[in-house]
């Protein structure tokens, strides 16, 4: 269900924009989805698109760029691709584990037509 | 349409108190300063407002570019409007001084309980008010009230977790005084509540023993978010498989900065210990 509170957020998100860049219709949304950020990629889609519905949106193609998530440790430095937060360095095994990417969630850019 | 009032609001959250059966306030959008009984946003007139934007005119009138395509690049955080409006949320917390919970668990790991049993001691100290988040009833608000606190439900209908616009509409029909303490108990559920800041000072996660020592590896957005883990009903470990260590584990794996507390409420075990915690917190504060 918060997929469809956040579909709603990222509709007005960019309605907003393409209203003030004067645009009629916005035909694709880019987002950036990281791995690990906790968000379902499918089940925003559909939600996504029962939201448009009557909006600027309405047509829009979402694309969903997906970054797998790295760690950085903080005992010896060591990058590594994670899968989630529970992450081992596997350098040295400590868990003082930081991620550095894979959370991220943001509406990179829209495609509108005037 | 709401069943309470006849109006228009169509789902959205609403503000209930205790013993006040007649308070009523949509929360949405436009409802701006106070609310009265109930307050309305015009949300739907809003959205025909925006549907005329299709076509514009460039002021000159000169030019009419059918079709232009283009792309523009935003880069912007899909949660940046409940950020902002959580920064305010907190901005506000820390002009009063009011120190900020937000209490996170699946349903019934025991967080009104729990507010129930550390609210009369905390009172002694500091003033406390509560906000309780449920989709439906006042249950939870009823109980809180029943301590003489400063309490507001907010129910979320449909939705599964609470947004810093619903306690910001709630916070201003409290009365909160200065150098106080806010309990905000979120909606009982282990996802999303995790993603939407509300501007506390801490998020503390409660799960029980009933639960299963994995919840942390099965939920580890919430655990990774979390700043404080209260594991409840260790009176309940002698008839329950749960190894409390192995649990510890597993969530000090999603969270290495997490603060982690044992506790039964119901036989106030470990209590002490997380009140002596909390209120050290709150006179740093
Ligand atoms: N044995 C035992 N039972 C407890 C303990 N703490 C709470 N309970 C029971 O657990 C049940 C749920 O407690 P609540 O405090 O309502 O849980 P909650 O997390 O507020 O639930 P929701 O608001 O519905 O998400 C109640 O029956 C409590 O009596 C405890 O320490 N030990
Ligand atoms: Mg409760
Ligand atoms: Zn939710
Ligand atoms: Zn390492
Ligand atoms: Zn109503
Ligand atoms: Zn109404």
């Amino acid at each position: 269900m918060h997929e469809m509170s956040i579909a709603l957020s990222i509709i007005e998100a960019v309605e907003e924009k393409a209203r003030e860049e004067g645009a009629g219709k916005i035909s694709g949304v880019d987002l950036v989805i990281g791995k690990i950020s906790g968000i379902e990629p499918e089940s925003l889609k559909f939600c996504f698109s029962a939201a448009a519905k009557g909006t600027l949106a309405e047509d829009a193609v979402l694309m969903v760029e997906e970054p797998e998530g790295t760690g950085e440790c903080g005992d010896c430095g060591m990058r590594f691709p994670v899968t989630f937060y529970y992450a081992e360095c596997p350098g040295c095994r400590s868990l003082r584990v930081k991620i550095v990417s894979g959370e991220e969630f943001l509406i990179q850019s829209i495609t509108i037509e005037e | 349409m709401c069943d309470t009032c006849g109006c228009s609001s169509d789902g959205g959250a609403v503000l209930r108190k205790p013993g006040e059966s007649d308070y009523h306030v949509h929360v949405s959008e436009g409802a701006h300063g106070h609310a009265h009984t109930h307050s309305h946003s015009g949300e739907e007139l809003h959205a025909e407002d925006h549907h005329h934007e299709g076509h514009h005119d460039h002021g000159d009138g000169s030019h009419h570019h059918e079709g232009a395509v283009r792309k523009i690049v935003l880069e912007q955080d899909v949660l940046q409007k409940n950020n902002l409006l959580a920064e305010r949320n907190r901005g506000y917390f820390e002009a009063k001084n009011i120190f900020v919970l937000n209490f996170l668990s699946s349903p019934g790991s025991g967080k009104t309980s729990l507010l129930e049993k550390i609210i009369p001691l905390m009172q002694q100290r500091f003033p406390v008010a509560v906000i309780e988040g449920d989709q439906q009833t006042t249950n939870d608000a009823d109980r809180i009230h029943a301590l003489g606190v400063e309490v507001i439900q907010i129910n979320t209908g449909s939705g599964c977790h609470l947004d810093a616009l619903m306690v910001n509409r709630a916070v201003r029909e409290l009365d909160l005084q200065d150098n106080s303490l806010l309990c905000i108990e979120n909606v009982g559920n282990l996802v999303c509540p995790a993603l939407f800041d509300l501007g506390e000072a801490l998020k503390v996660v409660i799960i029980s023993v009933t639960e299963g020592d994995d919840k942390p590896l099965k939920y580890p957005t919430i655990f990774h978010e979390a700043d404080i883990c209260i594991l409840n009903k260790i009176d309940l470990l002698p008839y329950v498989e749960f190894d409390v260590a192995k649990c510890r584990e597993n969530a000090m794996r999603v969270n290495h900065h997490l603060e982690w507390f044992e506790v039964s409420v119901k036989s106030g075990e470990g209590l002490a210990v997380w009140l002596e915690w909390l209120e050290k917190r709150l006179v740093r504060h």
